[in-house]
Order: structure tokens, then sequence, then C-alpha cells
């Protein structure tokens, strides 16, 4: 049977796999091994689950926007990731890594982040189960993301900046990776997003699903069926996608739309399409599309989101562009500033940059009177308020 | 037979000297491997450049950063090291991520290695089975070794396989950390030396990371077959001229 999820050598069709130096392999054949016996484990998912809504304050709703619907003619859902604690879907997937990580007696918690809102999620479980937690930042992410960046110190993280290279995202993930093969006993790397050598992608993916689980059975009580026509995210290293398409991936009748970041425009030489603009290649340890020069150099990208703004995208959503089972569609940096400000308008939410990026797909594309398109709004626009100002001199 | 296989005959301990190739300057690529075969190395990991060099510290980061600053590009590598033979006997490899060489063609890339003469390949991010389940017969058909990689961390199990597919030397990593973060040796590494040592391996065992002088160059080849030095040779060069090689290469060897 034809499958977009991962296979057992860790591929999603042709990418994917663990492209790692052998000083990373004890730590990451430790959780290849292990990953899928203690998420099954009932203690491990009752733990999940209980944190998930007592913590986390799940089920995010599934909100009906009928002033958008109306506007666009469609029967438009958003499924409210930005509620969670911590203001986004990442904090779904660090409370399974730290109840992982704490399952095989692991103590110190490393991380990435690139606007800080992973960084935030993991300092936050780290806080809560008294884990000590060092996270990567790039020295540029460090200046424009502040108050990101004084949550993390308030919840007892260390912030180290990363200095090589373009100082941002890419930088903080190498020197995350450099500190896990230096200290390959006693740390857990707690990966942000779909992205990295398997079996990141598709642990992180796991648990993340819980955003489609729940779409379900509450598409179900609004609209009678659990499958809606359209799901769209938005794409950066693709942890939401991943989260709200997993349950339907094997249903073609479910259509699912990834957005990238266009930036300032394809063709600018400033923009983070890495469908578009990208090939096959090795990025932090895995074999995905990845924006990189003829020479296998890999190039930085650019989008106002810091969220989006990465050179790669990870293995599942590589292998559902190939296949053509996602449609993969780029937004500007303007179209997305665009439909930030109207949903702030028509709904009274403010998004996160990166969800207003899957929001603007109402202006390119049209659907249909009953088509039911559920969009993840995945972030709260709270970190972006700066960006906002400035782009619309508020 | 391959050069690297004849240099492990010696009965000798080898230094192996690494350096990034389009650094300090674009074009002192076969000048510094010519001096380094006049000082005396046994055998060069020619590095190829890459943007996100994941298993290396922030010598040979920023040596790396600089080359391709200054222009370098596999293309231009191959340009450069294509009259090498003409002058230069002693084993060459080409250390390098995966991913330029993925992006060459791995047979294209194999293929003009041979024309070259180069001997061997170090692609630390190339996974073992990867290797050997898609590459082998390439590069046994253009008779490049590839050298893997062990580390404090590797299982027994996993070193007798690694070591039954290897056909040269295993890369013996001193310590659990990235290229040029160690000052010196303590009794943990060379107990692992020892350790390694005991297994009596097929391949002999170089080992990297952490040698920087005379001392650790002692220590690191006292069980094993030879050492690599890579981010001490590079800060060397920041430092001082390419004419200046041989006075490096003494003080280790003295």
């Amino acid at each position: 049977m034809k499958t977009y999820n991962v296979n057992e050598k860790g591929y999603y069709g042709e990418f994917g796999g663990a492209y790692i130096p052998e000083m990373l392999y004890p730590n990451v054949e430790e959780l290849r091994q292990n990953y899928l016996k203690i998420m099954a484990e009932p203690e491990f998912q009752k733990e999940f689950n209980q944190l998930l809504k007592d913590y986390v304050g799940r089920p995010s709703p599934l909100y009906f926007a009928k002033r958008l619907s109306e506007k666009y003619n469609t029967k438009i859902y958003l499924k409210r990731e930005d509620l969670n604690h911590t203001g986004a879907h990442k904090i779904n997937n660090t409370i399974g890594q730290i109840l992982m990580a704490k399952r095989l007696g692991k103590h110190r918690i490393i991380a990435e982040t690139g606007a800080g809102q992973h960084g935030v999620a993991t300092a936050t479980v780290c806080a809560l189960m008294g884990l000590e937690c060092i996270v990567y930042m790039g020295e540029i992410d460090i200046a424009r993301q502040a108050p990101n960046v004084a949550r993390m110190k308030m919840l007892g993280a260390k912030v180290i900046p990363a200095l090589s290279g373009s100082r941002t995202l890419k930088d903080a993930t190498n020197e995350a990776i450099r500190d896990w093969i230096n200290n390959p006993v006693d740390t857990h790397y707690i990966i942000g997003s779909v992205v990295g050598p398997h079996p990141y992608p598709d642990m992180v993916a796991r648990f993340q699903s819980i955003v489609s689980e729940e779409i379900q059975w509450q598409l179900k009580k609004h609209e009678g069926k659990t499958k809606p026509d359209y799901v769209i995210a938005c794409v950066g290293g693709g942890s939401n996608a991943a989260g709200a398409y997993y349950y339907f991936l094997d249903y073609d009748e479910v259509k699912l739309i990834a957005v990238e970041a266009a930036g300032l425009g394809i063709d600018s030489g400033e923009s983070a399409a890495t469908s578009v603009l990208g090939k096959e290649g090795i990025i932090h340890g895995s074999k995905t599309l990845l924006m990189q020069t003829n020479d296998g150099q890999i190039i930085e990208p650019y989008s106002i989101s810091a969220g989006l703004d990465y050179p790669g995208v990870g293995p599942m959503h590589a292998h559902l562009y190939t296949s053509g089972r996602a449609e993969f569609i780029s937004i500007t940096d303007s179209e997305a500033m665009k439909a930030g400000l109207e949903l702030c308008q028509l709904e009274g939410i403010i998004p996160a940059i990166e969800s207003a990026h899957a929001l603007a797909i109402f202006e390119q594309k049209t659907f249909k009177p009953d088509d039911i398109v559920v969009v993840s709004l995945s972030g709260r626009g709270d970190k972006d308020l700066e960006t906002y100002i400035n782009h619309f001199s508020l | 037979m391959n050069r690297i296989n004849q240099k492990l005959q010696q009965d000798k301990k080898l230094l192996s000297i690494y350096f990034t190739a389009g650094y300090p300057n674009l074009n002192d690529t076969v000048t510094i491997i010519q001096n380094l075969e006049k000082s005396g190395v046994d055998m060069i990991e020619i590095g190829l450049p890459f943007s996100d060099p994941l298993a290396d510290g922030p010598t040979i980061q920023a040596s790396s950063a600089q080359a391709l600053k200054n222009g370098m590009t596999t293309n231009l590598l191959f340009e450069q090291l294509k009259d090498i033979r003409k002058t230069v006997k002693i084993p060459l490899l080409i250390m390098g991520y995966f991913n330029p060489i993925l992006q060459y063609g791995v047979e294209a890339f194999c293929k003009r290695c041979n024309e070259i003469g180069i001997d061997g390949l170090i692609i630390p991010d190339l996974p073992v089975d990867v290797y050997n389940e898609e590459y082998k017969m390439t590069f046994e058909k253009y008779g490049l070794i590839n050298v893997f990689l062990i580390t404090p961390q590797t299982s027994e199990e996993r070193i007798r396989y690694i070591d039954s597919i290897s056909n040269g030397f295993i890369y013996m990593v001193s310590s659990a950390s990235v290229t040029g973060s160690q000052t010196g040796f303590g009794k943990e590494q060379t107990d692992y030396f020892k350790r390694i040592a005991d297994m009596t391996l097929n391949n002999p065992q170089i080992v990297g990371f952490g040698i920087s002088n005379n001392k650790t160059f002692t220590q690191a080849t006292q069980h094993t077959k030879g050492a690599i030095i890579g981010s001490a040779f590079i800060k060397h060069l920041s430092k001082n001229c390419v004419d200046t090689i041989d006075g490096f290469v003494k003080s280790i060897e003295k």
C-alpha cells in the first residue's frame, strides 16, 4: 500500500535517513531503538496526555471562522494552536520529548531556536521537569527576538549565541549538533521540527499528530464528518503541517496544501521557498530538498517570518511535494502580513506571521462554497508585534 | 597497491596532516601539499570546504568559511590538483562532507579523484550502511579507500563491522568532541587507544582530533599506527606563511 509515512529504514520515499557523523551514531541509534517502544508505554501515554490537557490546555479549539468564511465564500475552520501554553504548537513536541529524555535517563537538554518559540517551549518543559536547559540561538536572532531571549532566561535556560555562518537558525542547529557530539552520554537534543536524522522527523510528527487527531473528532461535531476537504498549513521545517496532516496523509480525498515563505519573491534572491528553489541534498543529517549552490553549499534563506526562515524542509514534506500528494504554494512577506492583519480585523485573532502565510492562501486560491477548509493557526502573533508595527507603521 | 596501504606497511608511526583547500589563500593548495611532503609528512588530507561542517570546531569552521569566500569550489580543487602526481608521491585523501560530493555526482567525483591520483576519501556524514549498500562498488571501481570513523562510544560490535568493510585504516576519533577542542590526553583516552589496539583489528588505527604537538602525537601513537593533525596546523597557517610548514612538522616529529 502507498504510504506517506516513514518506512522502517527511516525514509519517506527517497528522503530522510540519518546522514550523521559517527560521533552522533550512539545517541541517534539509542533513540531510534527506543522511541516507538517508549511512546507506546501506557504510563508514557498517560503522562503525555495529562500534560497536554492540564498544562498545555488541549484540546485546542477548532473554530469556525464565520466572517472569514463569508468573505471568501467557503467554510473555514481554524485549528487554534495559538491558544496553547507558550503560544504555538511547538509545546506539543517539547512535552513529548522531555518525557522521552527522562525515560532515556538524560538530564541535560539542548535545543536550537530561530525566533525563540521552540526555545521557549523547551525552556518551559525543562523548568517543569527540573532539567538543565541550553538553547542555541543565532547571534542575529538573539538581537531581533529580545523578548523570547528574556523568557528563556526567566525560565532558567542558558541561551548560547551561535556565532558561526549567518548566525541564524541553521547555524544554531549546527551548534546544537556540535554540543551533542561533545556531550554524547548525558544529553538529549530536542529538535524543534520534523527535520534532522531519523528518527527525529517521525518522532516529532507523532508528537504533533495530536493536532489532526483532534481535528477529526472536532470536525465530526461541527460537520458530521471526520475529514475536511482541505488542510492548509505553513511549512518552514514543517512540524505544524506534519501534525495537521498526520491522520489524513493516506486519504487522498483530503487535499493537503503546504504554504512556504516566498520572502521578497521567488526570483528575488531573498526567499525561503524550498520546494521551488531547492534540490535534493543533505542538511542536518537528513536527505531532503534544500536551497544550495550548484556546488552543494547551503544557501541562506530569507523570510520576514523567523519560523519559516530555514533552507530545508522536513523529509516527509519533500516526499509530499515530489509525489504530488501535497500542493505547495509560496506566499510573499507582504501577502502574509496583509492576511495577518485581515484575520485581526475579521476574527479578532492576531496570528503569528508564520500562520499568516497559511491564511494568505485565500487570496491565491478559490474554494467552493461547501468546501471544508481547515487552516492550522500554528501560533499567536504577540512575538511579532514589532514586525507588524514596522510593516504597517502602526 | 594503493599508496595508503603501502604507507601503512612502513615500520614507523605515521603523521598525517589535514588542511582546508583554499585557505589561507585560494591558490595555496599545491604549495601546501608540496611543502608538507618535503617536510616528511606521511599522508595528507585535503579538506573540501563545506558551508555547514557539523563535526568541526571553530578553527576548521572558520578556515572553511574563508576558503569558500576565497572562491574554492569542487571543480577548482580538482583543477588545482590535476598535475599533483607529477611532484607528490605520498598518499593523498580528500576529506569533506557528503552534500558537495552528492551534488558533484558520487561516481563523477570518484572518477575525477582516480584520474588525479587521490587515494582515499573521508566523508564523516556518509553513514556506514549507506556506503556499504550504495557506494562501495563505485569507490572500489576507482581504487579509492573509504575511511570510517570510530569514537570512544562506538560499540565493539560496530567497530568489528566497520573493520570488516574497511580496506585501509580506521580513523579513531580521540574523544567525544568536535575537532580542535582538546588540549591534551588523559588516562581515559590512552585507555581507549589501548582497548582498541587490544582488539587486534584487520585495519590499523590512526588517531585524529586533539593532536597538536609532539607530546600529544607521542601519546596518540603509543598504541596506534599514526595520528592526524588538523586544527593545530590550520592555526599555524593562520599566523604564519606556507614557507614555515617545515618548522611546524619538525616540531611534531622531533
